[in-house]
């Protein structure tokens, strides 16, 4: 007699590893978390415009050419639109994880965001004060 | 698996994203489009060594480096993790995403200090 | 009119004579104000009886209907048929992320064990007897935690997370913004004990903030950024614990001496 209960078989189905490239929603998600790239790029390139500082005058003025060549600007321009992809992003869901309270009522998420922006702008002015000379 | 790190890595990847985010188009337009196409001036290498002479400067950049850094390095390993499956490698690829980064933190800062 | 039609794709999947799921297609009246439940009760009531599927309060409060409608996770009794209108058929499938037991039956066994894990009930460390009264709670403490109360349960959350996809034993969306639901409640004294358990791998941390499970949250709960104060309220408290080691131990310390 047989006395084990049936039992069914339940379908499972197996994640490929390109399931990012099943939906448009995924596919925004991992470009975006691929910008991290472009940022750690930045703080590589800080790192060696600080060595080249320190490498003498001839290091230096070879640099500041090969920063001008056309292909350098080109690949800094896309560095660029990747940075502020990150940017908008990461003011976009930066706001999430804080509720703000003025007086007992939350600060509505829209007055939060307009905070970053600003917040954006102030740094963005903050560097072109240090950096730029007229 | 109960990781008592994870706090701190996401802290310094929060706080290096927030940092990024708000910094980082500004520093690339006017260091590597601008002032290479002559829209803008920046200083030169006299005036980058006076600009970066104090403490406070050469400590905020360090800081600025940093948590860029350690910001794609959870970040990057998450994506690995996730986006290519790759379970099977979690210490090493933590191992080579944080180790990195904490390799070129130590290279910037002793550059930083060789500028006298 | 009367005799316009919808064509119903619908994932079939009998363990006893398949070892794959299958399509199958019914044709059902196309009625303006039907919901895509209706059309599955439709062919299960006048075509094929032993199509099998959950559903009960058919009103978006019980969260049973949950399925993959046209690729999107969606509770079926709130999920227009006739929406898109250009004839080509509707398809749907059981909730995408958890084992499929039957047609459209997926096990959700490993969500419950989730559930469980974060705790969501008030956990009180001293015992008030009832002649004491009712906790008071005024509405601006209730609206703290209102918005994650609003959980069904319905899993579509768990369907959108690819990290749920990906690691099996990740809290997950729901799990994560119950427990908040209960950090957040004036009444409730288990904020280190549901912390203990969710800052790990397998909870909070796992969360990369895809956010798709907020988008397809029919309830507004908000899940993924519940998850994002929680590991903003881990990160401080674990600071706090690294900064100041006696706060805890004093906190701890003087739940003993209570007891």
């Amino acid at each position: 007699m047989n006395r084990r209960r049936f039992h069914p078989r339940w379908f499972r189905r197996r994640t490929p590893i390109f399931w990012w490239l099943e939906k448009g929603v995924y596919v925004h998600f991992i470009v975006r978390e691929l910008t991290s790239l472009g940022v750690a790029y930045a703080a590589l390139l800080l790192v060696v415009q600080v060595g080249v500082l320190g490498a003498g005058d001839a290091a230096h003025a070879r640099f500041t050419a090969l920063l001008a060549s056309p292909w350098a600007v080109a690949w800094h321009a896309l560095l660029l639109a990747t940075l502020v992809f990150h940017t908008l992003t990461w003011l976009h869901l930066a706001p999430k994880a804080l509720v703000v309270k003025l007086g007992g009522r939350r600060v509505p998420n829209a007055a939060i965001l307009a905070g970053h922006y600003l917040g954006w702008l102030a740094a963005s002015a903050l560097v072109v004060l240090v950096l730029v000379r007229s | 698996m109960g990781r008592p790190t994870e706090p701190f890595f996401w802290t310094l990847f929060s706080a290096g994203g927030m940092l990024a985010a708000l910094v980082l188009p500004a520093v690339c337009f006017v260091l590597w489009i601008a002032a290479p196409l002559g829209w803008l001036a920046t200083p030169d290498r006299a005036g980058w060594l006076a600009l970066l002479a104090s403490p406070l400067a050469r400590f905020t950049l360090l800081a600025l480096v940093a948590l860029a850094l350690f910001h794609w390095a959870h970040r990057f390993r998450y994506t690995l993790y996730d986006g290519l499956q790759l379970h099977h490698l979690y210490g090493l690829i933590a191992t080579v995403c944080y180790g990195g980064a904490t390799a070129v933190t130590l290279v910037a800062a002793y550059l930083l200090l060789r500028l006298g | 009119m009367a005799d316009a039609t919808v064509t119903l794709e619908v994932q079939r999947y009998r363990p006893e004579r398949e070892d794959e799921p299958v399509w199958e297609r019914f044709e059902v009246p196309a009625r303006r104000e039907w919901m895509v439940l209706d059309a599955l009760n439709h062919v299960k009531d006048r075509l094929d009886g032993s199509l099998t599927f959950r559903w009960s309060c058919r009103m978006g409060v019980c969260g049973s209907c949950g399925m993959t409608v046209d690729g999107e996770p969606k509770l079926t009794c709130a999920t227009p048929l006739a929406a898109r209108g250009d004839g080509r058929p509707v398809r749907v499938e059981p909730l995408r992320g958890f084992p499929v037991i039957r047609d459209l039956v997926v096990e959700i066994r490993s969500f419950l064990g989730k559930l469980k894990r974060a705790r969501p009930w008030l956990i009180r460390d001293d015992d008030v007897p009832l002649a004491a009264g009712e906790h008071l709670q005024t509405p601006a403490e209730l609206a703290d935690y209102k918005q994650y109360s609003m959980c069904i349960n319905c899993l579509l959350c768990y369907s959108a997370c690819p990290i749920h996809h990906l690691e099996p034993d990740f809290a997950g969306p729901a799990a994560l913004a119950l427990a908040q639901r209960y950090n957040l409640d004036s009444r409730d004294r288990g904020a280190a004990e549901r912390m203990e358990e969710l800052s790990r791998h397998s909870g909070i941390w796992g969360c990369t903030f895809v956010g798709e499970c907020s988008e397809v949250c029919p309830k507004g709960v908000d899940p993924a950024g519940a998850i994002q104060r929680y590991k903003l309220a881990a990160a401080a408290d674990w600071f706090q614990s690294i900064l100041l080691p006696w706060s805890g131990q004093a906190r701890a310390k003087r739940r003993e001496v209570a007891r």
